[in-house]
Formats: C-alpha cells, sequence, structure tokens
C-alpha cells in the first residue's frame, strides 16, 4: 500500500491496526485447532475414550468460538477500516477538487475526475481490504503452520521449506507473464467499448450513411482480438493451479513416504502424520491465497496512481496574503494581457491585450469561434490568471483580492450552462443563499423568465431533472441569468449565454439591464451583432488579439472583420 | 469473498430462469464434444481430489499398521506401491483439471464472441426509436457488465458448480457406506449451515442493496457537481456542495462498513460449525462405537470425520456459486431483451441503381454514373427503371413518437428537383421530425411521402437512405484518420475523391494544416478540432457520398457566422444541383432557400420564398425584423 496514501487513514488507524490482531489470532487458532483435532483422534477416539472425546471436543469449541469471535471482530474491524479509508480518500479528493481552479479542472478533464472519486476509489477500497485480511494474514498463517510443522516433525517440515521457494518462483513467474497479457486484454477491452459507445453515439449516421455492414466489420475485428487476447491470457493462467496441485501433491506423497518409513522406525505417531500434512495443505493454500490478491493489488496501483495525482496537484490560482476584502466598483482594465493555457509564452491564445472598461458600461464581444473571447472574460473573476500583463477589477489586481470576495461581485453565465438538480428555487438560490422570494420573482422577471415559470403546474417549485434536461434550452439560459443576477454583482458577464432565446426576448433582457441594474458593468459575449449593437463599446476578437474597439457607429466605418460579420448576418450566406 | 463494491448493479432478480437457460444452451450446444470432455474431465478431477482426500487413513490402516507390529521388506514395497498408485491418482487430478480447464477456455471466449458479436450485430438492425427510447449507459452495460458476469459464469461457476456437485456426490456416498448414523448427523449440520446462509444471506443482501443505493447516490452527486464545477467556482458554492457531500459520504461509509461486515461474517460462523460438527461426531460417533451400534468401529470414525471435513468445503462453496448463478443469469437475460428487440421493418422492394442512358432507354449499370434511378420490379416480372429527379411531397402528413402526443399536424411539403426547401421555427416545433420522417427513422401515422412519384414506404430503406445525404448539428466522427472519416460517407472513394470533397466543403485548407494532415488520427470523436472543424468534416463526409438529396439539420448553427459564411460557400457548391432540406434556426442560413417553411406547433402557418414571407408581414416577418433591428 502507498505510504502517502495511508496518511488519509485518519481516525480508522485504529481499526486498521486492530484488524491485523484480530486476523492474527485467528489465524493462530486456526492453525492450533488442527493440534487439537489429531489428540482427539489419538487419545480420545482410537482409544475409545468417550470422557477423554468430550472433554477435548469441548476444548475444540471454546477454541472454535475464539476462533469465530475473532472472525467477526475482523470483519468489523476490516469493513470499518476499508470503508473508512475510501471515505476519507473520496473526502480528501472532493475537498481537493473544489479547490481546483479552471486550469486543474481542464488538466484532468471532469470525466477522469469523476472516475477518479468513483471507480478508482472503490478499487482501493477493495484491494486494502484484502491486504488486512489476507496480505497479512497468508505469511503469519504460512509461518506459524510451518512453526507447528517443525513441532510435530522437524524432518517432514523441510520438504515443505524446500517446496516453498518453488512453488513462489512458479506463482511470480506466472503471474508476472499474464499481466501484461491481462492489461492488453484490458486496453482491448477499452476500444471494443470505444467502438459500442461511437456506434451509439453516432447512429444516425450510421443509418443515414447506411454503413450497418462496415461496423459490423469493425465490431467483429475488434471482438476478435478480445477473443484471441483472452484466450492468449487465460492460456497462461492456466498453468497457475496445476503447477500448485502438483507440488502441493509432491509434498504430501513425500511426507507421507518418509512419514512412514519414520512411523516404522518408530520415530513419530500415526497422528503426528495426519497433522504434519493438515500443515502442509495450510502452507501451501495460504501461498495460493497471496498469489490470487497479489493480481489485484499490483491492478490497484494504477488506481493508487490516478488518485495520487489528484492529491498532489497543486491549485494553480490561491489566495494572496493580507488579501483584499473589497471591490469598489465595476471599472476592468486589461493591461498588455497575454494568455496560453499551458502557463508559457509559447501558444498564447491572447496577445497584448489592452481594454478599459468603466463601471456601468455595457460591452459588447464580438468574434469567430476560437477567437478567445471566453478566455478573454474567464480572467476577470480569476478563473485563470493572466500569463503576462495585468488584469485589475476597480483598480486594483485581481490576483491581490479575497477570490471570494471577487467572484461575489462578479457574476458569470458560463457558456455551458449547468443547472443542477433541486427545483428551480434551490437553483436560483445558488446566486444569493438567503434570497427572498420576491427577490427571486423579480430576478426572473429582469430574466425574462417568469413567464415560463409561472405556467408550469409547480411554479417555482418545479423540479429541475439532473443536468437540467426537462427545460428547453432557451429556459435553461434564462435561469441561468436569473441566477446570476441574484447575486447582485457589481460586474455581470453573460458568454454567448442568450443564444437559444428568441431575438425578441434578448432584447428586452437587455432593456431590463439598462434600466434596473444601470450601475453593474455588463460584458456581453455575442454571435449576434443584435445583441451587441446598442452597447457603449464592441471589442472585436481575432485569434487572440483585439482587432477593434469602438461603437457599433465607428466599427461599421473602420473594422473589417465587423463589417464582414454584419454583411454575413445581413445577406444570409449570399456571397 | 464479498461481492465487490459496484457490483450487483441491477438488482439481481431474473425474471424467467428457465426461459433464460433455454435460450444459453444454444450457444454451448455448438461446442457439444468439448463440453463432454470437459465434463468428463471435472469428474476425474473431482473424483481423483475425492480420493486424495481419504488416502492418508487406508495408508495407515492396511500398510504402516501392520508395519509396526511386523516389519517385512514386502509389506515396504507394497507402501511404496500404494504410494506410487496415490502419486498417479493425483497425477490423473492434475492432468484432467488442466484439460478442463485449457478446454474450457475457448468455449467460453467463443460463446462470449458469439453473443458479444449476435448483440452487435442485432443492435445494428434496431430503429432508431429504439435508441432514442433507450439511454446509451444501459445499453453500454449490455457490452460490459452484462457480458462480464456471463464470463463469469462460464469460466468459473459452471466448472466449479460441477466439481462441487460430483464431490458431493463421492463423498456422500463414502459418508453412507462408512455410517448412516453419523451420515444423518452432518446432514442435519448441513441444513442448519445452509439455514444460517439463507439468513445472513438475505441481510447481506438487506446491506448491500443500502450500499448500492448510498454508492449511487455519492457517485451522482459527486458527478453531478463536478461536471458542473466551473458553476460550482463561479457562485463561490464549493462550500455548500463540500457540505452536502460530506452527509453523502458519511451515509456511504456506515452502510459500506455493515454490508462488508455482514459479508465476511459468513465464512467464519461456517467454520466454527464445521468444528462444532467435527466436535458432534467425535462424540456421537464414539459413544455408538462403544456401544456397538451399526458395527461402527473406531477407525471409520477417524476416515468419517475426514470424509465430513472434506464434504463441507464444496457444500459452502456451492452457496456462493448460486448466487453468482442468479446474477450471471439476470445479466443473460438482459442481453436476450436485447436480442429481442424488434428490428427495424422494411417491405420496401424498389432499391436504388446507378443508371446510364442506352439511346433513350435508362439500363442499370454497376459503374458509378452519377445518374441514379429507381429500379422498381413488377409482379408479372418485368422491372422498369424511373430516374431518380429528386422531387419529394409530403402529403397530409400526421405523426407523433408516441400515440398520445401528436407532433406534425396535416403537414404538406412539395420539394420540386433542384430546388432548396427550408424550415424555421422555434424548438420543438417538429422541424427535425420532418426530416426524420423523409429518411424513415420514424414512419408516419397518416398521410404519404412520396419519392419520384414512389410511395418512401416500397423503397428500400437502404436504397432511401443512400439517396439522402445528411448533415447534423450534432456531429459525430469516428476513431481514425481524418481521410477514413471523410470516406465514411463512400467507402470505395479514391484519396483524390476524398481530398476533392474535403475541398469542396472549405475544410481543405485547416485539414493540410493539421500535424499529419489527412492522417492525422482523431480520437474522442474529434476532440482535437474545433466545433466550426469538426462540421467541415461531416460536411465533406456527406459531399463524397454525393447524394441526389440533402438534409441539413442545424449543420452551422454551431458555427460563428463569419466561419459560417466560408462553410456556407462550401455547402452551397454542395447543394447545387440537388433537392436540399435545410433546419435552421439562423435565418440568415435560409433566406436564398426556394421555400421557406415557418413551423409552429406542429402545423406549417406560412409558406413562401423570402420576399413573399416579409411582404405577408407574418411570423417569418416578425421574426426576420426582430432579428436585425435595423429599419
Amino acid at each position: 500500500m502507498d505510504k502517502q496514501l495511508l496518511r488519509y487513514l485518519g481516525k480508522f488507524k485504529k481499526d486498521t491496526f486492530l484488524t491485523p490482531v484480530f486476523v492474527f489470532v485467528e489465524a493462530l487458532l486456526e492453525v492450533m485447532i488442527p493440534f487439537f483435532m489429531t489428540s482427539l483422534i489419538d487419545n480420545g477416539i482410537e482409544k475409545g475414550d468417550v470422557g477423554h472425546t468430550t472433554r477435548l471436543g469441548l476444548l475444540l469449541l471454546v477454541f472454535a468460538l475464539a476462533s469465530l469471535v475473532m472472525g467477526i471482530f475482523s470483519a468489523r474491524y476490516s469493513s470499518r477500516a476499508s470503508a473508512g479509508y475510501a471515505h476519507n480518500l473520496r473526502q480528501a479528493l472532493f475537498h481537493k477538487v473544489q479547490e481546483f481552479s479552471f486550469a486543474n479542472i481542464d488538466k484532468f478533464s471532469t470525466a477522469s475526475i469523476v472516475t477518479r472519486i468513483t471507480t478508482d476509489v472503490s478499487n482501493i477500497q477493495m484491494s486494502f481490504m484484502m491486504t488486512l485480511r489476507i496480505a497479512l494474514r497468508s505469511p503469519f498463517m504460512m509461518l506459524t503452520s510451518l512453526f507447528f510443522a517443525f513441532r510435530t516433525n522437524a524432518k517432514l517440515a523441510w520438504i515443505y521449506v524446500a517446496a516453498i521457494p518453488v512453488l513462489a518462483f512458479v506463482l511470480i513467474y506466472i503471474t508476472t507473464h499474464a499481466h501484461p497479457f491481462f492489461r492488453k486484454v484490458f486496453q482491448t477491452y477499452d476500444k471494443l467499448n470505444n467502438v459500442v459507445q461511437e456506434n451509439l453515439h453516432g447512429i444516425r449516421v450510421v443509418k443515414s450513411f447506411v454503413r450497418k455492414d462496415h461496423e459490423i466489420e469493425k465490431f467483429h475485428n475488434v471482438s476478435e482480438e478480445v477473443y484471441t487476447l483472452f484466450k492468449k491470457a487465460e492460456k497462461m493462467t492456466s498453468y497457475n493451479m496445476p503447477a500448485m496441485q502438483l507440488i502441493i501433491y509432491t509434498c504430501i506423497l513425500l511426507a507421507a513416504w518418509f512419514g512412514s518409513r519414520l512411523i516404522t522406525a518408530g520415530n513419530m505417531t500415526t497422528g503426528e502424520l495426519y497433522t504434519s500434512i493438515a500443515y502442509a495443505n495450510m502452507i501451501l493454500s495460504g501461498l495460493m491465497m497471496l498469489s490470487m490478491i497479489f493480481v489485484m493489488i499490483t491492478m490497484s496501483q494504477t488506481s493508487i496512481q490516478r488518485v495520487k495525482e489528484i492529491l498532489n496537484e497543486e491549485s494553480t490560482i490561491r489566495n494572496p496574503e493580507n488579501p483584499v476584502t473589497e471591490v469598489k466598483d465595476g471599472s476592468i482594465t486589461f493591461e498588455n494581457v497575454g494568455f496560453s493555457y499551458y502557463g508559457t509564452d509559447e501558444k498564447l491564445c491572447l496577445k497584448d491585450v489592452n481594454i478599459d472598461i468603466k463601471s456601468g458600461q455595457t460591452i459588447g464581444i464580438i468574434g469567430g469561434t476560437g477567437s478567445s473571447k471566453s478566455t478573454l472574460v474567464q480572467l476577470i473573476p480569476r478563473l485563470y490568471d493572466a500569463t503576462k500583463g495585468s488584469v485589475k477589477v476597480g483598480g486594483v489586481d485581481v490576483r491581490d483580492y479575497d477570490i471570494e470576495t471577487l467572484r461575489e461581485s462578479v457574476a458569470m453565465v458560463l457558456q455551458k450552462n449547468e443547472l443542477f438538480s433541486g427545483t428551480i428555487k434551490t437553483n436560483l438560490r445558488w446566486g444569493n443563499k438567503n434570497a427572498t422570494d420576491e427577490e427571486l420573482i423579480e430576478a426572473c422577471k429582469l430574466a425574462c423568465a417568469d413567464e415560463f415559470i409561472s405556467q408550469m403546474p409547480d411554479g417555482y417549485d418545479t423540479r429541475i431533472e439532473r443536468g437540467g434536461t426537462n427545460v428547453s434550452g432557451g429556459q435553461k439560459q434564462r435561469l441561468c441569468i436569473a441566477r446570476a443576477l441574484l447575486k447582485k454583482p457589481k460586474i455581470l458577464i453573460l458568454d454567448d449565454s442568450t443564444s437559444a432565446v428568441d431575438v425578441a426576448t434578448e432584447s428586452s433582457i437587455r432593456a431590463g439591464f439598462r434600466s434596473y441594474i444601470p450601475e453593474t458593468t455588463k460584458l456581453i459575449i455575442a454571435q449576434r451583432i443584435s445583441s451587441v449593437q446598442d452597447a457603449d463599446m464592441i471589442i472585436v476578437m481575432d485569434n487572440g488579439l483585439v482587432n477593434g474597439i469602438g461603437t457599433h457607429d465607428e466599427l461599421m466605418a473602420s473594422n473589417e472583420i465587423y463589417k464582414e460579420v454584419y454583411y454575413s448576418q445581413q445577406k444570409g450566406g449570399k456571397e | 469473498m464479498a461481492p465487490p463494491p459496484g457490483r450487483m448493479m441491477h438488482g439481481p432478480k431474473t425474471k424467467d430462469v428457465k426461459g433464460t437457460i433455454k435460450r444459453l444452451l444454444p450457444y454451448l450446444a455448438k461446442h457439444k464434444f468439448k463440453l463432454l470432455l470437459v465434463f468428463i474431465f471435472i469428474a476425474l478431477s473431482s473424483a481423483a481430489g475425492a480420493a486424495g482426500s481419504m488416502f492418508l487413513k487406508p495408508l495407515i490402516d492396511d500398510y504402516i499398521g501392520p508395519l509396526i507390529a511386523n516389519y517385512s521388506s514386502e509389506l515396504m514395497a507394497d507402501l511404496a506401491k500404494a504410494i506410487l498408485m496415490m502419486a498417479f491418482i493425483y497425477l490423473v487430478g492434475v492432468v484432467s483439471g488442466f484439460c478442463y480447464n485449457r478446454l474450457m477456455i475457448p468455449v467460453s471466449q467463443g460463446v462470449l464472441k458469439q453473443i458479444r458479436d449476435e448483440m452487435f450485430e442485432h443492435m445494428q438492425t434496431l430503429p432508431i426509436r429504439y435508441f432514442d427510447t433507450h439511454s446509451h449507459g444501459n445499453i453500454m452495460s449490455h457490452y460490459t457488465n452484462d457480458t462480464d458476469t456471463l464470463r463469469q459464469l462460464l469460466t468459473q461457476t459452471i466448472p466449479q458448480l460441477c466439481s462441487s456437485v460430483i464431490t458431493v456426490v463421492v463423498l456422500l456416498v463414502s459418508m453412507i457406506s462408512t455410517s448412516i448414523w453419523l451420515t444423518l448427523v452432518v446432514l442435519a449440520f448441513t441444513f442448519l449451515m445452509s439455514l444460517i446462509t439463507k439468513k445472513t444471506g438475505g441481510l447481506s443482501g438487506k446491506y448491500f442493496i443500502k450500499q448500492q443505493k448510498t454508492l449511487g447516490d455519492t457517485n451522482g452527486f459527486v458527478e453531478e457537481m463536478i461536471n458542473g464545477q466551473k458553476v460550482v467556482k463561479v457562485f463561490c458554492h464549493e462550500d455548500e456542495a463540500v457540505k452536502e457531500f460530506d452527509q453523502k459520504n458519511a451515509d456511504l461509509f456506515e452502510s459500506a462498513a455493515n454490508a462488508n461486515t455482514v459479508a465476511h461474517m459468513v465464512m467464519p460462523i461456517m467454520m466454527s460449525m464445521g468444528y462444532v460438527q467435527y466436535v458432534a461426531i467425535a462424540i456421537v460417533g464414539s459413544i455408538l462405537a462403544i456401544n456397538g451400534v451399526s458395527g461402527l468401529t473406531l477407525g471409520s470414525i477417524v476416515a468419517f470425520l475426514q470424509l465430513s471435513q472434506s464434504f463441507n468445503r464444496p457444500i459452502n462453496m456451492m452457496s456462493q456459486q448460486i448466487s453468482s448463478i442468479v446474477m450471471a443469469l439476470a445479466g443473460a437475460e438482459r442481453i436476450f431483451e436485447l436480442m429481442d428487440e424488434k428490428p427495424e421493418e422494411d417491405n420496401g422492394y424498389i432499391t436504388l441503381v446507378n443508371a446510364k442512358y442506352d439511346g433513350d432507354d435508362l439500363v442499370e449499370t454497376l459503374e458509378r454514373t452519377n445518374i441514379w434511378a429507381w429500379r422498381i420490379p413488377h409482379r408479372d416480372g418485368t422491372v422498369e427503371y424511373k430516374l431518380l429527379r429528386g422531387d419529394v411531397r409530403l402529403e397530409n402528413v400526421d405523426f407523433g413518437y408516441t400515440p398520445e402526443k401528436q407532433v406534425l399536424y396535416d403537414v404538406n411539403v412539395y420539394a420540386e428537383p433542384g430546388q432548396k426547401v427550408a424550415f424555421v421555427g422555434a424548438t420543438g416545433a417538429g422541424k427535425t421530425t420532418i426530416t426524420n420522417l423523409i429518411n424513415r427513422f420514424y414512419d408516419i401515422q397518416d398521410g404519404q411521402i412520396l419519392y419520384d412519384g414512389i410511395d418512401i414506404k416500397r423503397i428500400n430503406k437502404d436504397s432511401l437512405r443512400l439517396s439522402l445525404g445528411i448533415v447534423l448539428q450534432d456531429i459525430n466522427l469516428f476513431t481514425g484518420t481524418v481521410m477514413e472519416n471523410i470516406r465514411y460517407g463512400r467507402l470505395d472513394a479514391t484519396d483524390e475523391e476524398c481530398i476533392a470533397a474535403a475541398q469542396l466543403a472549405n475544410a481543405h485548407g485547416f485539414i493540410t494544416l493539421l500535424e499529419n494532415g489527412y492522417d492525422t488520427v482523431l480520437s474522442g470523436d474529434g476532440s482535437g478540432l474545433s466545433q466550426g472543424q469538426r462540421q467541415l468534416i461531416a460536411i465533406a463526409r456527406a459531399a463524397v457520398a454525393d447524394p441526389p438529396v440533402m438534409i441539413l439539420d442545424e449543420a452551422t448553427s454551431s458555427i460563428d457566422t463569419r466561419t459560417e459564411s466560408i462553410v456556407q460557400s462550401g455547402m452551397d457548391s454542395l447543394m447545387t444541383g440537388r433537392t436540399v432540406f435545410v433546419i435552421a434556426h439562423r435565418l440568415s442560413t435560409v433566406q436564398n432557400s426556394d421555400v421557406i417553411m415557418v413551423l409552429e406547433n406542429g402545423h406549417i402557418i406560412e409558406r413562401g420564398d423570402h420576399d413573399k414571407l416579409i411582404a405577408d408581414k407574418g411570423k417569418y416577418y416578425q421574426l426576420y425584423t426582430g432579428a436585425f433591428e435595423l429599419d
């Protein structure tokens, strides 16, 4: 198990340390029981002494009971330890991710973070439990069995000592050789799943191009590959069992042969032979168990690695020392700002950006896909840090603010809107958890959402499904705007967040902004010229550069790109 | 061993055990001969195992005992022979064990491959409705979880169960022949143990269901929060998220600890029950032997004790095996459910063929002539060829995805060859539905759709779809090179044709700038490319197919207007000479259409070209003026 991760045992250390104690005692009892069994045979049954048999039997029962109690304790503590360990790991991961910046999240991708918190933690939990219960127990049992075997008859015990390294070698040889095969099998499995997944996603494409046969052929190829590889891997491991059996049986036969000679020479009793052979079985079955979990533990190494990657990730955005805790106003300044997602001077996707925005202004931002409009505005609430230059809000560099203070005064509606499962009300209250019902309604009116909400059967208490699948795209966008408005922000950023709202509604939303939140600085990223043309200032972005700044009329007069966009929306695709 | 967390996702309930087994048998029947051998080897190996576990006693009674009393080298040689005999039996056991394992590998993997292949092949025949109404996650799990439980069943459970049953029978016979009374004692304990297993099984089942529920709850929460992590950050919602997560996580810990505890308690209980049984047999046996009941000797008690110990192991294993059989059958049942889904019906007999003119007559040809014809076989055996012109008419079409909710009402659309027909309207107005009907992803309830005067129900579906090219808003690219993705449109297209198609779609420029040009490998749905670039590849794909009729469903809505004008010129060249259906919410895309249909709630409320609709001052006019507010 990994040293670093073991720190996360926390209060379950006690359970973790107690488990082996119970496991050891249980194993010890289990090893001693055959001792009593032979004694029961030799001194009780064979002599026909019912009294002695009963007495020894009762003693055996006491041991059995003790072993049961130990077994239950070890079940309890190992379960608590492993479930607790998983609990702590999940918690540490989730908390860590909450500290992540956008850059950190991008680096891992959300899907991969989710798998790490769910599947990988489950894998670690399983292998931890196995380690506690078996990895410690088996060697211990082997040693004690060997000890008792020596006590029973040292000469026979030497046979086992000789067998152990052979067995260990065979096991290690086979598992290490089979392991790469299984890894390959799993990779091909992934490929197979990928083919199915792409087929499912693109089923309309498949059907409209009539590519059924092509897809089936693709699937057959991977399926064939899985088949051959799996066969190979399983053939490899199929030597495991017979090899071990051969060695075990050889030991037993040798023990029987030499044992018989010892007995006839009067150096050993028959009972001792029984016991000795019983120990042989124990030693070797212990080794077999070990080989089984060996595979499992090596497989969990990957999960451990993946979990560690998250835990060791440094958040790229941290609170400064002595942070500023008040945002004066909604003015924004970009000074020679450059930005790269890689944090280096290479591949800059924003270059030499200089913009001055006064508090309360309405700013439109226009530009093609990939022109870094979203990147630009995400620097304002410090979702990313500028690589070069500085971004100032209210005259202070955003990096000097307390992050929470800054983000509380900058509301942003992201391009990829998310609603969460819950009611409309609980979703809106993300913006301000203490908002009164009246405030909610007011914000929704402003975002032109009140109308459709009140038409819903449960009004503001209507349940939103996970991912907001039960409201339309335009409704979702309006709810997200209302949610952002509830923050009563000094700066409001809409990142292409009215694209699914019809033009008339959109313009009344903008009219609402003008009359109800005049002091708030409003930044609107849009595709439609109509969404931005009445702004105080329009920024035209092209390829990470500010291509032009000005009012609609100024840009119409001077900016080629702006004019082009304008005419492309005017003429409707004609050359 | 406890079932690993995350298993038992679907609750191991099988509705029709017998039916499912019956369905599985034919797959196994293919490997009859091998399976017979497997069974023989299993029997041999379990018999050898049972014999092996009992050999010590006769060794001592028949050889060692007499040897102690009276040493003779002949007896010693006999002992050696007995041990060699035993070695032979062990060897038989080991070899047959190895053989059945090896024989089983191609059988089980073969069955799995066959099932997987059949499942996928069948899935390809299912109608779009199936994919629209089943979650992809669930369909995927048939290929992963469900086949996995089947693999376990075939490679492990069934052979083990066979071997357990054989071992139990062999041991039971030997036990009865040793002492019927003591056998009864053992059976009484077996009964008791099975009661305990059932009880704890029920208890642990309950706990596991609870664990599964809390696990699902926690994982669901994690998924939702992490997917919305950026929103969480924007709203400084981290603390609330953490608070809720901690609560769920604590519940999960509680239920996981309980479920595992109960599961791990079963083994120790069974073990100690075994010891109790051992002592009971020793005492009861001794009393019986001393009182001379049923001729039980002290020696046979010892033998019996060994037998009873060997008897417990397979019995314990059987209870585990049965639970995994139940799980596997549930998985198999879900797989068969998929295979039982009704395939897409196709009664069309009119097919699409390449044609050329032989004088004035249209004749079928195998080469690609860019002239297409419908091949209409008549009942009297004659075949008529009708030139494909691209005339599509919807007449009085009614449609609903479910009988309760009608989506389209009395829709009439006439698209003449070479015309561009556009559909405009809000989300949910039924625009996409119309295209779903033209290519028969869904079938209309009332009215008819005519293609060059032929009812499309009479056209073979593959032919119909080959004659229609589609570019969708959701762009689906496949893992493979850019070239392969373009070639998806027509598998026999040459590299030159693909490149020409890319040039037509204005995609050639950016493709050549990619690291490996046309050989750049796209993975994860082309995630390395921008939305616009992916769309251009999709358009090139449609271009290489070169179909007579095109459907563009919001094909450019994810592209900004400036890029769109670049794509548009590619599209325009793609559209010339073809009948085209365009769906768009951006009016600029549709303005130059020959006919524009404005849809509202499943009704066509306005139709005509741009100028007519503007002059009508209806809904289109409102939309249009709303969009530009310039006047």
